[in-house]
């Protein structure tokens, strides 16, 4: 069987790790490369990088990042952020990613999704999805361009149709616990872990091993946490003894 | 030297990178004459069947690469490149495969989550170079039943599939070692200490 994955992210902006609240705030949490060698010592499962940055040139350092923790991962590693073509999607794969994954431009042009999936197949095409819940619609609405634009979509929609379109993968964060320390967004998670037969990556909000334990009860296939490990709070190593204690089967 | 066949579908960076950290060097080759005189040879694979057998017979390497299998030489075919030993794969109805193993390639069932991402347990059936581990997958198809004359493994996802095969030094698995962490590396250590059969 397969066993569910942990998931350290490093949202990397200008060449460092950065982290925030809510995707704003961002404060320097360290060297990539060095992070990421650090995860996977602890046995981090995979990896996922994020392009946070602002400009141009910041985009073209990120593919040396790219490069740079690629020579010391031997585990999977998704980068996102950005990814607007198939061109870029295919940069990144060539600069040693093994997934990439998509979120506003896929929601510009969902036939984004088609052709990263036909050219360079489903398992390396992961579908971001950044929500949150919208009271007034009564739906789990779709945010792009880091959380600032809100779109008229509904998440478990749009991870049925990404689904459709030939994703392989799904990383769900909810914009309303993000970097809060609250716990994932379950309701969010057993929405579209129910509607969509891909599996979820559960982000947003992780501060206890308690709230990767509910993640994995909703249906969640992996967890992604950021700010606990860059914090220290946990080692990935710790995280996955005290999952095994509570009868989640993780690679040791 | 290790010669990476280069079928273009594949992304072989994380291949690239687990040599350069184990110090072994490579080189890309689309030639027949490199793939059969090179020590080791690698045929990676991530991307459709049809579109890699393709770039092998555009390229007339079909019979570099039998030939080599069939001595025996050191030689490893990671993910698609396993799949592509077989006769034929339900991804691409009448298009011949290597046919080095008889059989055809199926996709796992729809009660699974399809592709299988992730880590998975490998278990040899019978003796070889490396121990039961986890290793990482990420595949849609697979092999069910285990060639004759071949030593294999097994992982179950809905069901036991086979997950390696080896005979000589001839090693195809379905996972990726260059993405099995420790246990990977080890793994590809072992491939490489392999020597050309007298």
């Amino acid at each position: 069987m397969l066993k569910p994955r942990i998931i350290p992210c490093l949202d990397v902006d200008n060449g460092r790790v950065v982290k925030g609240v809510k995707f704003q705030n961002l404060r320097d949490a360290g060297s990539p490369v060095e992070l990421a060698q650090w995860y996977q010592d602890q046995g981090a499962d995979e990896l996922v990088v994020l392009d946070v940055s602002a400009t141009r040139q910041d985009r073209l350092a990120m593919l040396d990042t790219v490069e740079h923790v690629r020579q010391v991962l031997s585990i999977p590693l998704t980068v996102g952020g950005g990814v607007s073509s198939i061109d870029s999607a295919q940069r990144l794969l060539h600069a040693g990613a093994d997934k990439v994954s998509v979120n506003s431009a896929a929601v510009r042009d969902p036939s984004l999704i088609d052709s990263i999936s036909q050219r360079l197949g489903a398992q390396c095409t992961v579908v971001a999805i950044d929500a949150k819940w919208n009271f007034e619609s009564d739906q789990f609405q779709v945010l792009t361009r880091s959380g600032t634009d809100a779109q008229p979509l509904d998440a478990v929609a749009w991870a049925s149709e990404a689904e459709r379109r030939g994703a392989g993968e799904i990383l769900l964060t909810s914009f309303d616990r993000d970097g809060t320390r609250s716990g994932y967004d379950l309701p969010m998670l057993k929405a579209v872990t129910a509607a969509c037969r891909l599996p979820v990556i559960a982000s947003g909000g992780a501060d206890t091993v308690a709230h990767m334990v509910e993640a994995f009860q909703a249906g969640a296939h992996a967890v992604l946490a950021a700010s606990i490990f860059h914090e220290g709070n946990y080692t990935v190593r710790q995280v996955k003894l005290e999952l095994a204690e509570q009868g989640i089967a993780v690679r040791l | 030297m290790i010669a990476i066949i280069d079928t273009g579908v594949a992304n072989i960076r994380s291949l690239q990178a687990a040599f350069d950290r184990l110090q072994a060097p490579w080189e890309l080759t689309t030639e027949g004459n490199q793939i059969s005189g090179a020590s080791h040879v690698l045929l990676p694979g991530v991307g459709a069947f049809a579109s890699a057998m393709e770039t092998i017979e555009r390229l007339k390497i079909r019979s570099a690469i039998v030939d080599r299998v069939h001595s025996g030489k050191p030689t490893l075919c990671i993910c698609l490149g396993m799949q592509l030993l077989a006769s034929a794969s339900e991804e691409a109805p009448g298009v011949p495969g290597l046919g080095v193993i008889e059989g055809t390639i199926e996709r796992f069932p729809n009660t699974q989550f399809v592709p299988q991402l992730g880590w998975n347990e490998v278990t040899p059936k019978t003796s070889t170079f490396f121990e039961s581990g986890q290793a990482y997958f990420a595949n849609s198809f697979c092999l069910r039943q285990p060639p004759d004359g071949w030593g294999y493994a097994t992982t179950d996802y809905g069901g036991p599939f086979i997950s390696s095969i080896w005979k000589g030094n001839v090693v195809a698995c379905q996972f990726h070692p260059e993405l099995s962490g420790d246990w990977g590396n080890e793994l590809l250590q072992h491939w490489l200490e392999l020597k050309l059969p007298c």
